[in-house]
């Protein structure tokens, strides 16, 4: 049940090193600027993307890429 | 006509040898002071009414002057502490003008015992106002910390300086002075950190107290306290602790009698730039802008003052008349910040100016985040190539790029960076325009009027 909830995404810029697997991984949610660092249009992710955005989570080597409940 | 509780003050000796005790008020006589030279003002500055004190016998003078501190009782102090500053409407000096009710209740419900951090770091190069407080009045700045200590039990009071400056030894010589008069049930200590820009920043602040690097921190959750260890820190602008030893004082209703009601009291002002007289000036909050820069004396007809610092906004000549709260200011497009005016006289080139406040912002970054530490190196560049009048493609990329910095930073650096620019694009709108058109500015590779940015 909880999988349905939407989740809010945030990138920690100062362990991101611009390595760039989240916005392969969540296109839909993060894009890069023009060094390669991660940008959030919208931090919501819907309930869909959910297990995705986890697994770009999990794939961060900086560990960089946090999710939390929406509040 | 400014009116006559507005006007600008200087500090003045008391004129009859102690007599000025009690006095509380930015006075100004009758005339408002417009017979005397605007430089001198007319009224009684409070914060460095006692800075001749320094000179000998600064603690006895201190108190002589502003009589004895009066301490908030073992219980219920910083519920009495919160309700002072609340009814005298104090809000935050170091740039972000928070009200100082809210921080202190904040820290109360932290859980743990507390440590008092007074932030004299004052990174902003065009910023003296810290400093000139705490060599005029540094037991107003302890004495505004101790009640904040005592109020909340703290173990500990950090006076944290900058390295490249040697204000520590005020600091260090009135802490021992306290230390002979009276015993504190906290210690005070002086910390001496790096002096960048970005060290002032409070995360920064604490990272360095708690032994880490002197950057700031990503802070998700702004709300959740700063902590020394296990300790939550509580940390004010070293003006703000003194306008607080005057609060317990002399009342909320005397710190509000000067001032203006979006922003009551008195406030620390840095003024420099294309002026005769640069320093820093204690004016009653709400005083229209352009009085103040006119006791600096402008050497030139003014084109814009930066207001805020260099993380600060250009406000046009046109909006002298705004009387500087930080409301008002944010209405013209300004920022009260921690009390930076920079005049740019008419003959210079703001953007140009902005490009080298840039091209220095990013040399400050703490390095931490890409988009800081590429994003304003590449913000400065546009800048230049459009001063430069070199590239017609440059406008739009600077705007794309300033979209792209904006709000990405572990701290607000860049954000200040990205502010200060886009103020800069609308105050100078016709020479961007030229410039844009391959119109290189005129001005390009005359010095700097910007403090310690070259200028002469």
């Amino acid at each position: 049940m909880r999988r349905k909830a939407t989740v809010r995404i945030a990138v920690d810029p100062v362990a991101c090193e611009a390595y760039g697997y989240c916005a392969e991984l969540l296109p839909e949610v993060l894009g890069t600027d023009e060094w390669g660092y991660p940008v959030v249009a919208d931090p919501t992710v819907p309930p869909q993307l959910v297990e995705q955005a986890r697994q770009a989570a999990r794939a961060c080597p900086r560990r960089a890429l946090h999710l939390r409940p929406e509040a | 006509m400014p009116s006559a509780t507005l006007d600008p003050t200087r500090p003045e000796p008391p004129s009859d040898g102690g007599g000025a005790r009690g006095g509380t008020g930015a006075r100004a006589a009758p005339d408002g002071g417009r017979g005397a030279p605007p430089r001198h003002g007319a009224g009684r500055a409070r914060l460095l009414s006692c800075w001749h004190a320094q000179r000998s016998g600064a603690l006895a003078a201190h108190l002589d002057h502003h009589g004895p501190l009066p301490l908030p009782p073992a219980q219920g102090g910083a519920a009495r502490l919160g309700t002072l500053m609340e009814a005298a409407g104090l809000a935050g000096r170091g740039g972000a003008s928070f009200p100082s009710a809210r921080k202190l209740a904040a820290l109360r419900s932290a859980g743990g015992r507390p440590s008092v951090v007074v932030n004299a770091m004052e990174g902003e190069p065009a910023s003296d106002k810290d400093r000139t407080l705490l060599w005029c009045a540094p037991h107003l700045v302890l004495d505004g910390a101790e009640l904040v200590a005592r109020a909340l039990g703290a173990g500990r009071v950090v006076v944290c300086v900058p390295d490249d400056s040697d204000v520590d030894r005020a600091v260090a010589a009135a802490a021992a002075e306290r230390a002979g008069a009276w015993r504190a049930p906290f210690a005070l200590e002086v910390a001496t950190l790096p002096g960048r820009y970005v060290a002032g920043e409070e995360s920064a602040l604490v990272s360095h107290l708690s032994g880490g690097p002197s950057a700031p921190a990503w802070r998700p959750d702004k709300g959740a306290p700063l902590r020394i260890g296990r300790s939550p820190a509580l940390v004010h602008n070293a003006e703000t602790l003194a306008q607080l030893a005057l609060i317990a004082r002399y009342g909320p209703e005397a710190f509000r009698a000067a001032g203006h009601p979006d922003a009551p009291g008195t406030t620390l002002v840095t003024v420099s730039g294309a002026v005769a007289h640069p320093g820093v000036l204690e004016v009653a909050s709400g005083t229209p802008l352009g009085d103040i820069v006119a006791c600096a004396r402008p050497v030139d007809a003014v084109g814009a003052v930066l207001t805020g610092g260099f993380g600060g906004a250009w406000v046009p000549a046109t909006a002298m008349g705004t009387p500087y709260t930080p409301q008002a200011l944010a209405g013209v497009g300004g920022v009260a910040g921690a009390g930076v005016l920079v005049v740019l006289p008419a003959r210079a080139c703001g953007l140009a100016e902005t490009a080298r406040i840039a091209r220095y912002m990013a040399g400050e970054s703490a390095g931490q985040c890409g988009p800081c530490v590429f994003g304003l190196p590449a913000v400065a560049d546009d800048l230049d190539e459009l001063v430069a009048g070199t590239s017609p493609a440059a406008a739009a990329r600077l705007a794309s790029r300033l979209r792209s910095v904006d709000g990405r930073g572990a701290c607000r650096h860049p954000d200040g960076v990205t502010r200060l620019v886009r103020s800069a694009l609308g105050v100078f709108a016709a020479d961007a325009e030229a410039h844009r058109r391959g119109r290189p500015c005129p001005q390009r590779g005359a010095p700097s009027v910007l403090p310690g940015l070259g200028a002469p």
